[in-house]
């Protein structure tokens, strides 16, 4: 059932993905990309972290998609022509792309399994959370202190300082989006 | 624990988003690729942390809070250069072209 709800949602994903390049306008390539956000958040339930499906939907299929949108707007971009490249270009580029895909795709036989054998460098495959503790401690850390908590908790204490560096981060990028956009400096 | 699912449906995802950078000149489209790539790699992120542990799903997080400030930054230079340029045609955005 599992496997069932994953397949439709990994298609829907990767169906959109394929409109939201190839659509004419850009306003239909938006809202296929958000097509293709949400069922990325669908998955991201599936694998087990529900908070980061609600800020998937929030802070990408919201609120960066409907900047974009904005600027189509703003940019009077919904009826330009047509800006798919032609031939000549884009034969070399799918066949780069199909290339990297299938590099990426034969990365899989690299698996945990296979990491942990090497790792341990043992006789035989081992199981890897054998090896990688962590899987297991995350989800005690869910069963203790609930899905934020689990995440929360490193969040503020290991990866504090990253997190802080990241608020400065954001107060840059929009001190410098608003010195950009402005007309007269 | 659907491990090998995720990670094949990123490496689609990122394959997708190459391409769409590849073939399009709109800026913006360009730019939604871009996102779309970032977007694969939360998928391999998630996937992975369910035998790492929860720093995968942290950093994702910080991925998500790049990739708005990347946006908000990004489209700004995008209206800056439509100003100057009235097109956001990267064919017509060739002013470092010596």
């Amino acid at each position: 059932m599992l496997l069932v709800i994953f397949s439709f949602l990994a298609a829907t994903a990767i169906a959109a993905a394929l409109l939201c390049i190839t659509r004419k306008s850009p306003i239909a390539s938006a809202v296929w990309l958000v097509v293709t956000m949400a069922s990325l958040a669908g998955l991201f339930l599936l694998l087990g972290s529900q908070f980061l499906a609600v800020i998937q939907i929030l802070l990408y299929a919201g609120a960066i998609m409907v900047l974009f949108l904005f600027v189509i707007m703003l940019l009077n971009l919904g009826t330009a022509p047509s800006d798919i490249a032609r031939p000549a270009v884009w034969i070399p580029a799918v066949v780069l792309a199909v290339v990297l895909g299938v590099e990426l795709l034969t990365l899989q036989v690299y698996t945990p399994e296979r990491l942990a054998f090497e790792l341990t460098r043992a006789a035989e495959l081992t199981e890897p959370s054998l090896v990688f503790p962590g899987g297991a401690a995350a989800l005690a850390a869910t069963e203790k202190s609930g899905v934020i908590g689990a995440l929360a908790e490193p969040l503020f204490t290991q990866w504090l300082i990253p997190f802080e560096l990241t608020s400065v981060l954001l107060l840059a990028a929009i001190v410098g989006a608003v010195v950009i956009a402005k007309r007269k400096v | 624990m659907l491990l090998g699912p995720a990670l094949a449906v990123s490496a689609i995802l990122f394959a997708i988003g190459v391409l769409g950078v590849l073939i399009r000149r709109n800026a913006i489209v360009v730019f939604m690729c871009v996102e779309l790539m970032l977007n694969a790699v939360n998928l391999t992120l998630v996937a992975f942390s369910q035998v790492h542990g929860v720093s995968g799903q942290i950093f994702v997080f910080f991925v998500m809070t790049v990739a708005a400030a990347e946006a908000a930054v990004g489209l700004a230079i995008i209206l800056a250069i439509f100003r100057h340029v009235r097109s956001v045609d990267l064919t017509h955005i060739n002013l470092l072209n010596g």
